[in-house]
């Protein structure tokens, strides 16, 4: 097996007084999909927002490599331009700054950390059109203030978009299904399927299969009360689909006797 | 009122050479409304800290500073060059520059203006339209209510005179640059400017107040605008001061039927820098619009104070005032609007929104109705807070450093104040003065 791109040891966090995660084991290999479900409240989002960065949280133990490197210890910033991406699951509405220019200067500061030239306002505004082709956005969300106003849909596509301007190596995607409807998740899951290939690999949180009719994961885990309780193949998530998240409480609590 | 000290000294004097110089320049018909004023300011007194008004507003500084009037014979010869940096880049238009108060000729132009249009000197007009003037002159800025108004007419002598005949539109901004030199010690100067748009008439015009040095000066400038019926006047107010400048302000509009007045006021300088504006809707729909923007950080203070007076039916009047505090910089802004008994159908709106960045930094605001009409629609509201951490984290998760986050998102806080400057122009040197704040790699320069 491949070196993973991202390995997740024991992770512990703790927000507001409150443990979140307790005790996270996670290895995502170059290429792979893994996908996250697990009920409300369970800690999908918290550890996104830990591998994304932000502020907040107390890590009481473990440890997350990225490429091997210490992730923790990076910024926010560093970590997106070292190639990981959260596609949030609630996109910030950011009044007074124009879409264009927001997605321009991300675009540049990644590029610029790659060694690459900085695009200008033509060959930005090419390759953000053709991007926004394949998700098929409309250009006039181009020329609003980043996600204010956008509807749920267009927030997540605003998101996916993103992701594809900044071509990262690990993306996490939080619920973007969520709020889609079935013309829009259809596009959406096929912009983020064509995005697949052996370098990139995938941490897509849903509550829901549909997604992962596009998207085929290799590995689906179910996250409750902080932890990963099962861990399985592309089954997995028709099972919970099917069953809920109820018959693996007792499962757990069966192995725990 | 409280009387705290006489008049001082250099004011008397000044006062004392005004009435001897009159018969020379032709100001003699000013006198009495000059003595009514240093009457007033007599009386009146410097403002303390104890009055309402004056609050968050220590005179203390500007009271320990020694200044002088610049005479006409000494005045500095500013250098065309000099104020080329400072001009607004690509603006089209009639220019009048003063230089510590004074008219000066040579780095003014008063090109392309349409038939019947003045814009002049102040105290060419006082000598020339004694009639014209003597209709607004004092008329709108009520020298018992402020100090400052009232020191401002006392030393009345030079400043703007803008005239536009009925239904004329001037296209063309007219713009009024007030240059302090302060190279001479601490100097003060009152220039006065008066507007006047006849029935129908248009323009549109800006108040500039700039500094060549980064030196300690008084400018204490007064502004009254008359609008006939249906008269509409696009006013825009900078004031980039040097950083130790002192600037006590008053606007007073005069509104009658169906007039409109929109106002967008900018201040980035001045050490204390208050602005006294005060807009009277007299004639039935008239229109009046407010907006401000303060940019300000280190020790500066910027006072703004306004009063809308809905003194006729069914007017509207909207305020939109913005301040970025950085440092140890104080803002104040308080909002009075005032519903006569009678001006049923009032429509007003006022918002204060304030973005604190550093822990130092102050923001007093208060709202001030008084609405004595029934059936009126009046609405406020004041927020004062710091930087989304939400949206800085979201910019940074996408590769944007944390420095430019903080600066994208401050310009975006000002972002819709600067969309009400309609001229692109001045929108552009209030984003270039903006961008020195706060660099954002925006590129602004471009061809006119
Ligand atoms: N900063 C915080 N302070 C206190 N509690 C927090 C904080 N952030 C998250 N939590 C709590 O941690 C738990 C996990 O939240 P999280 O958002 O990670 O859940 P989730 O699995 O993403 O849920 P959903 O499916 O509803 O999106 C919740 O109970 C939440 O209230
Ligand atoms: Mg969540």
């Amino acid at each position: 097996m491949a070196t993973p791109l991202l390995q997740v040891h024991n992770l512990n966090v703790e927000a507001g007084g409150n443990r979140i995660l307790t005790g996270i084991d996670l290895e995502i290999a170059p290429g792979e999909v893994h996908a996250i479900m697990g009920p409300n409240g369970s800690g999908k989002s918290t550890l996104a927002h830990v591998l994304a960065g932000r502020e907040g949280y107390d890590i009481t133990a473990g440890e997350v490599l990225y490429e091997g490197r210490n992730l923790l210890e990076l910024e926010p910033e560093e970590r997106a331009r070292g190639g990981v991406f959260l596609a949030f699951q609630y996109p910030v509405e950011i009044p007074g700054v124009n879409n264009t220019y927001f997605l321009k200067a991300a675009v540049n500061a990644v590029r610029k950390h790659r060694g690459e030239t900085e695009l200008d306002a033509m060959d930005f505004l090419a390759l953000v059109k053709e991007k926004m082709k394949l998700l098929e956005m409309d250009d006039s969300l181009l020329n609003r203030p980043v996600n204010e106003g956008f509807s749920g849909g267009e927030k997540k596509r605003n998101e996916i978009l993103q992701m594809a301007l900044l071509d990262p190596r690990l993306a996490v995607l939080d619920e973007t299904d969520s709020g889609l409807d079935i013309d829009a998740l259809r596009i959406v899951a096929r912009g983020v399927d064509s995005m697949r290939g052996a370098e990139r690999s995938f941490l897509v949180v849903t509550h829901y299969q549909r997604l992962l009719d596009y998207i085929v994961p290799d590995h689906v885990h179910v996250l409750a009360n902080g932890r990963i309780v099962k861990s399985g193949g592309k089954e997995l998530a028709l099972e919970l689909e099917e069953k809920g998240y109820s018959w693996i409480d007792d499962e757990v609590v069966k192995e725990a006797r | 009122m409280i009387r705290v000290e006489g008049v001082p000294g250099l004011y008397a004097k000044r006062f004392a050479e005004l009435e001897t110089q009159c018969s020379d320049d032709g100001s003699c018909w000013l006198g009495p409304l000059r003595q009514q004023a240093m009457q007033s300011f007599e009386a009146q007194g410097f403002p303390t800290t104890r009055l309402e008004e004056w609050r968050y507003f220590d005179l203390g500084p500007l009271r320990k500073t020694e200044l002088h009037h610049v005479h006409d014979r000494e005045r500095v010869n500013l250098r065309r060059e000099t104020l080329a940096g400072y001009h607004v880049h690509c603006l089209p238009g009639a220019l009048l520059v003063f230089v510590d108060g004074y008219f000066e000729p040579v780095l003014s132009a008063t090109r392309s203006l349409p038939a019947g249009v003045e814009v002049r000197d102040l105290a060419t007009a006082i000598r020339m339209q004694p009639d014209l003037l003597g209709e607004h002159l004092g008329r709108y800025a009520q020298v018992e209510r402020n100090a400052f108004v009232a020191l401002n007419t006392a030393m009345l002598y030079d400043g703007a005179f803008v005239h536009v005949p009925r239904g004329v539109v001037v296209d063309s901004p007219i713009h009024l640059m007030f240059v302090s030199t302060g190279t001479r010690g601490p100097t003060v100067s009152h220039p006065r400017t008066i507007v006047v748009a006849e029935e129908g008439a248009e323009l549109t015009l800006i108040e500039d107040y700039v500094s060549t040095t980064d030196d300690v000066y008084f400018t204490n400038p007064v502004i009254e605008i008359a609008l006939a019926p249906n008269a509409r006047l696009e006013h825009y107010k900078l004031e980039r001061d040097s950083k130790k400048a002192f600037h006590v302000a008053g606007m007073a509009v005069h509104q009658e039927r169906d007039s409109r007045f929109a106002s967008t006021s900018i201040s980035f300088g001045g050490h204390l820098v208050r602005n006294d504006v005060s807009c009277m809707l007299d004639g039935e729909g008239a229109e009046c619009t407010l907006n401000g923007l303060n940019v300000i950080g280190e020790h500066q203070l910027v006072d703004d104070h306004t009063r809308i007076v809905h003194a006729k039916p069914h007017c509207t009047s909207e305020e939109l005032y913005k301040s970025i505090l950085d440092g140890f910089a104080e803002g104040v802004f308080n909002g009075a609007i005032v519903v006569a008994k009678d001006a049923q159908k009032t429509s007003s709106q006022q918002t204060n929104r304030n973005l604190v960045l550093s822990r130092h930094a102050l923001m007093n605001t208060k709202p001030q109705l008084e609405i004595y009409a029934d059936d009126v629609k009046c609405s406020h509201g004041a927020t004062v807070g710091e930087l989304d951490e939400d949206a800085s984290f979201y910019l940074r998760t996408r590769g944007i450093d944390a420095d430019t986050a903080r600066r994208i998102l401050t310009y975006a806080f000002a972002n819709d104040v600067l969309g009400r400057i309609v001229i692109e122009p001045l929108r552009k040197t209030v984003e270039s003065e903006l961008f020195a704040f706060i660099p954002v790699g925006l590129d602004t320069k471009q061809p006119c």
